[in-house]
């Protein structure tokens, strides 16, 4: 990890927004690719962009400030839902959409960071997943609002600024949430090298320490959990639209589970591995889960522990390190 | 009446399924400080090893049980040894979240494989599967049976860590596990023995329970949770305080269901949020 801040810092220096360069040619670049692999499939393509969105969220309190959380798909589907009621409602504008779906997120992130990052330790988990089950009953239950087990549907948002319709093909809504994913992910890389997201990397480190040092730690893992609730509220907006269709397994355990996986697997506290992570997976998981999914479940454990036990620090930290001594020994030989 | 006798039989003997089955879990996490993800899915095992034995081998119900616990602590040792060994105390929560997620999801995979989808049965004896006659109403004997089943699981584990000399190790290792080790006191064997009394207690208890918790492939996933809560609501490493947690979220989540089925498990987690305010260490956990 320092190794990259220092990468990042020097970089800085030779040319000013050489990471934020980096983070859209990147993305940009990701996007193409995936349009040249799979262009009959920009559906799916949309979907993994609304779910990496939530992978990055959950880096924020996860990586950046070590609230170990299994119930972040609350944050995803309450603006997921909100959005959608708000479609139906007649909010048809796209951008207008996504700001409602920013602010839902943003309230659920408060009320849940509010209420997880008092703890520590195992009641953090169980209240995190707590809430989470909670939001799950209650979307289940309140048919009127969420569709309850039907899914909500009939949310069909207007073009985007009045030009670009949502076709059947999707090219609209791959465009449009590709360029969303990129914004976020430019704001989001200078939010974390901010003096506030430098300070949630130092409580996650030692929040005695940052206490000491004159750091107020709840408010400051609450403000986290906000920011965190509306880049998911961003996702779940961008998945409500899409898709126009918002189920209930937007919401649920599962979610929240396989979101860390892809967190772990990238290489939480970095949100180029946040990104690396939710589209490796993500892509594996379509080409693998069509022939079984409980053949997918046994790849997705063998892996896990794989990681656990081989690249604790999740693969885009091991690519980090392997890359300079595979490329030095190249040049040697 | 009726209804809150109803209510009160189910929501104890669900309780009491829930604490059979949570207590390994809790044990484990107040020596190893292992969250341990994959209790349920061993519990599984236990399930389709006893259904597997009854069925298809022909043993009887008592046979099943011993059966099933056996295999699925003879299952566990390699994971023990491999896996969880590395995790003991040290590593943080999220390494353990992992690892144990990781096991649960070959546990899922490797049992659809090998048993197919669908639910296994477990059926009772004839002595178990009536009802029973307790003067004044007819209740069913099964119920009656888990919860005296519970009753002593918990004495048997109250003897065991409070009055022999495993016991006294054992808590000599939550206290602090490296003066135990310096004081001659083998803590990997005691922790060996103790991954192998939580691994058996919980194949024990998805075997009794299996009338009330259904085997099937998600289980794991399914109950995982629920374990998991009941453990935290208790306190980690308490006898009495899983006890008590299991039969209070055991009781708020049948009424629950029997008053207001729609709302699913809301009022379970509603009652886990606000046990979590009021005891953060749990009901009767202590600092650590």
């Amino acid at each position: 990890m320092a190794g990259l801040s220092t990468l990042a810092k020097t970089s800085d220096r030779a040319f000013p927004f050489a990471a934020e360069l980096m983070g859209v040619l990147s993305i940009a670049a990701l996007g193409m690719l995936g349009f040249l692999l799979f262009p009959d499939d920009l559906a799916f393509l949309t979907r993994l962009i609304g779910i990496t969105l939530l992978v990055l969220s959950l880096d924020l309190v996860t990586g950046y400030c070590g609230v170990a959380t299994l119930g972040h798909a609350a944050l995803f589907g309450v603006s997921a839902y909100a959005v959608g009621n708000a479609c139906i409602g007649g909010i048809r504008e796209p951008i207008l959409l996504l700001g409602v779906g920013i602010i839902a997120g943003t309230i659920m992130g408060a009320i849940s960071g509010a209420l997880i990052t008092r703890f520590r330790g195992l009641p953090q988990l169980v209240l995190s997943i707590a809430i989470g089950q909670l939001v799950a009953a209650l979307a289940n239950k309140l048919s009127s609002v969420t569709g309850g087990s039907d899914g909500l549907s009939g949310i069909t948002p207007d073009p985007v600024l009045g030009l670009f319709r949502f076709d059947m093909y999707s090219r609209t809504a791959f465009t449009f949430s590709l360029i969303v994913l990129a914004v976020v992910f430019v704001l989001l890389l200078r939010f974390v090298r901010s003096p506030f997201g430098l300070l949630c990397r130092g409580i996650r480190d030692d929040d005695l320490r940052a206490q000491m040092i004159g750091a107020t730690v709840y408010p400051r893992l609450v403000i986290m959990y906000a920011v965190s609730g509306a880049v998911a509220g961003v996702g779940g907006a961008l998945n409500a639209m899409t898709a126009g269709v918002v189920g209930l397994d937007s919401v649920s355990f599962e979610r929240s589970a396989e979101v860390l996986v892809m967190l772990v697997l990238g290489g939480a506290g970095n949100l180029w591995g946040a990104l690396f992570g939710s589209v490796v997976f993500q892509i594996f998981e379509h080409i693998v889960s069509a022939t079984n999914p409980f053949h997918w479940m046994t790849l997705v454990g063998l892996l896990l522990i794989a990681i656990v036990l081989f690249a604790p620090r999740g693969l885009s930290h091991g690519v980090a390190v392997l890359w300079p001594k595979i490329f030095k020994r190249g040049g040697r030989a | 009446m009726q209804t809150i006798l109803s209510i009160g039989l189910d929501g104890i003997s669900y309780g009491m399924v829930l604490f059979i089955i949570s207590i390994g879990l809790s044990i484990m996490m107040g020596l190893m400080r292992v969250v341990n993800l994959a209790h349920g899915a061993f519990a599984m095992i236990g399930g389709y090893l006893a259904s597997y034995a009854m069925r298809d081998l022909g043993a009887g119900y008592a046979l099943a049980i011993v059966v099933a616990v056996i295999g699925t602590i003879i299952i566990s040792i390699p994971l023990e040894i491999l896996l969880y060994r590395r995790i003991y105390r040290k590593s943080d929560a999220l390494t353990q979240l992992l690892l144990t997620i990781g096991i649960t999801f070959v546990i899922i995979g490797l049992a659809n494989f090998i048993f197919g989808p669908t639910l296994k049965a477990i059926p009772l004896p004839n002595a178990l599967s009536g009802p029973l006659d307790i003067g004044f109403r007819m209740i069913p004997t099964h119920r009656v049976f888990v919860i005296v089943c519970g009753v002593i699981t918990a004495l048997a584990l109250w003897l065991l860590i409070d009055k022999t000399e495993f016991g006294i190790r054992l808590r000599a290792s939550v206290d602090n596990s490296d003066m135990a080790d310096s004081l001659g006191i083998r803590t990997e064997w005691i922790y060996a023995a103790t991954f192998a009394l939580a691994v058996g207690l919980g194949a024990f208890g998805g075997v009794v329970g299996a009338e009330l918790l259904p085997i099937e492939p998600f289980y794991a996933l399914r109950y995982m949770v629920t374990f998991l809560v009941v453990v935290s609501v208790g306190g980690a490493g308490s006898i009495a305080g899983a006890l008590a947690a299991s039969l209070l979220l055991g009781l708020a989540d049948t009424t629950g269901k029997y008053l207001a089925p729609e709302y699913g498990e809301f009022f379970f987690y509603l009652a886990v949020i606000v046990i979590a305010f009021l005891f953060p260490r749990g009901l009767f956990g202590r600092a650590h």
